[in-house]
């Protein structure tokens, strides 16, 4: 008898042989600017493996640096934590500085426009200790030519007069205090009467006869009569008016930011100041009562002036 | 020693033939230099495959798969080398390991001797073996290749006929059982 191969082994034998020469064809056989073909064959093979494992082998790398290798993170997190409050420092630092030089920029442009008129710009270099009294204390003094009764302005409104006198320094009393106040009278009507310091920030207009017709939202200038104001600086705008007997009860709210006073105008004549409201539209933060169309013409001060 | 065997349970006798020693080497040899050189005289009978004749013979004659395979691999290999160097090696390798493998795997089931199945047999051989061809070529080798027409229909005729008296001539080279 002869011995037959079984059926399975000539078929295993036929799939090598067939095997053996497919891959004798790829060694011999190069594609246009692809290379031999066994490696386009080969790579095509591979390539589908390869993707899954490094697809594989990202997601073991992402979880094992997203929830285990996190020993570095917490300092990591301490460091950045420091690094931010330490930007939030600066941040807050310049801003202060661009906001401060805002303010400057509003003062010198003020300054330019009335460069004929004497004055200091003063930095304000303190506040009043107590609540009692409305005070700022400035670093201009007698050196600098200030002397007492003094007006202080800003480009936005009156803020009060120097009441000390150093000789580097000076104290201002603010128009809020109590003991502050300026003669003033009312842009449309003309009414004269002296505006008040109540100890809070709003102002008081206290001699207003109970017939006179007076609205919210209505301008208040200084009059020039108190001969320490040049006439028609801001002094506020009246926030609301009661009935009273025999005069009406007037709240007025200053022009000048009198609680956040940073630099101010002294001005050491009482030459006429032609107060325009072009400062104040450079103002950073302008107010309601700050524009006031009736101040832009120049007024003589009073002549005489109590020192 | 006895050449035949019992495929289906006493039911069916198919012999399977021995040559003499050399005849399969021989004529392997003899069909891949006659299909070289015929051409060159006779341009017509390149449409001969010669080594394809052989393989499919003895594949049918030993009715045994696996030397059958071998033999059609050694064949296509050899007539590959022969080819030149644009032909690449295996692309005939292939085909004729197939023919070999199918050849005599039908051999041991069929009766073979009969010159309409000698005939119809080498005639399909020779499509499948074409199509083997188109299809290493096509799919591996990228190259656009016709899956069969005329030409190749004429040389399948041929072939079987050729293939026929082959047969005939081979079968002289058999041992007496």
């Amino acid at each position: 008898m002869v011995s037959i191969p079984s059926r399975h082994k000539s078929l295993a034998l036929l799939g090598g042989v067939l095997l053996a020469q497919v891959l004798m064809l790829a060694v011999q056989v190069k594609r246009d600017s692809r290379g031999r073909l066994i490696r386009v064959w080969t790579i095509t093979a591979v390539t589908p493996f390869e993707k899954g494992g490094a697809w594989g082998f990202d997601k073991v790398r992402g979880v094992w640096g997203h929830y285990f290798a996190l020993q570095g993170t917490s300092r990591q997190n301490e460091e950045l934590r420091a690094e931010n409050d330490s930007l939030k420092l600066t941040i807050s630092q310049l801003e202060s500085k661009a906001a401060e030089a805002d303010r400057l920029a509003v003062l010198l442009d003020f300054r330019q426009s009335h460069e004929k008129i004497p004055m200091v710009m003063a930095r304000v270099i303190g506040a009043s200790a107590g609540t009692a009294s409305h005070t700022v204390e400035i670093d201009r003094g007698e050196r600098d030519g200030i002397r007492r009764n003094m007006a202080v302005i800003t480009p936005d409104g009156a803020v009060g007069k120097i009441i000390e006198v150093y000789r580097d320094n000076a104290q201002v009393l603010l128009l809020s205090d109590k003991d502050g106040g300026a003669g003033a009278m009312l842009v449309g009507s003309r009414i004269q009467s002296p505006v008040k310091g109540t100890g809070e920030p709003m102002l008081s207009m206290s001699y207003v006869a109970a017939e006179e017709n007076v609205n919210s939202g209505e301008k208040i200038v200084t009059s020039g009569m108190d001969k320490i104001f040049p006439r028609d600086v801001p002094i506020g705008t009246v926030l609301d008016v009661k009935q009273g007997t025999p005069f009406k009860q007037i709240r007025v709210k200053p022009a000048a930011k009198l609680d956040r006073l940073e630099e101010v105008i002294v001005l050491l004549t009482q030459e006429p100041v032609a107060f325009t409201s072009e400062p104040e539209a450079q103002s950073t933060q302008p107010t309601a009562g700050s524009a006031t169309p009736a101040t832009s013409n120049a007024v003589p001060l009073p002549a005489a002036v109590k020192p | 020693m006895n050449d035949t065997f019992e495929l289906r349970g006493g039911e069916t006798h198919i012999e399977v033939h021995k040559f003499f020693p050399g005849a399969v080497v021989g004529m392997a040899v003899l069909s891949l230099v006659l299909q070289r050189i015929l051409p060159v005289y006779l341009p017509r009978l390149e449409i001969l495959d010669l080594p394809l004749l052989v393989t499919i013979y003895f594949g049918l004659s030993r009715r045994n798969p696996s030397t059958g395979l071998l033999l059609g691999m050694v064949m296509g290999l050899m007539q590959d080398s022969l080819s030149g160097p644009t032909v690449p090696i295996g692309e005939y390798g292939i085909a004729k390991t197939v023919i070999g493998y199918l050849a005599s795997s039908i051999g041991s089931r069929l009766d073979t001797e009969h010159p309409l199945a000698r005939f119809a047999l080498v005639a399909a051989f020779f499509v499948v073996h074409q199509s083997i061809l188109v299809l290493v070529r096509r799919v591996l080798l990228a190259q656009p290749e016709p899956w069969f027409n005329m030409h190749l229909a004429l040389a399948a005729l041929v072939n079987a006929v050729l293939g026929v008296a082959l047969f005939a001539l081979l079968d002289r080279f058999r041992r007496s059982s």
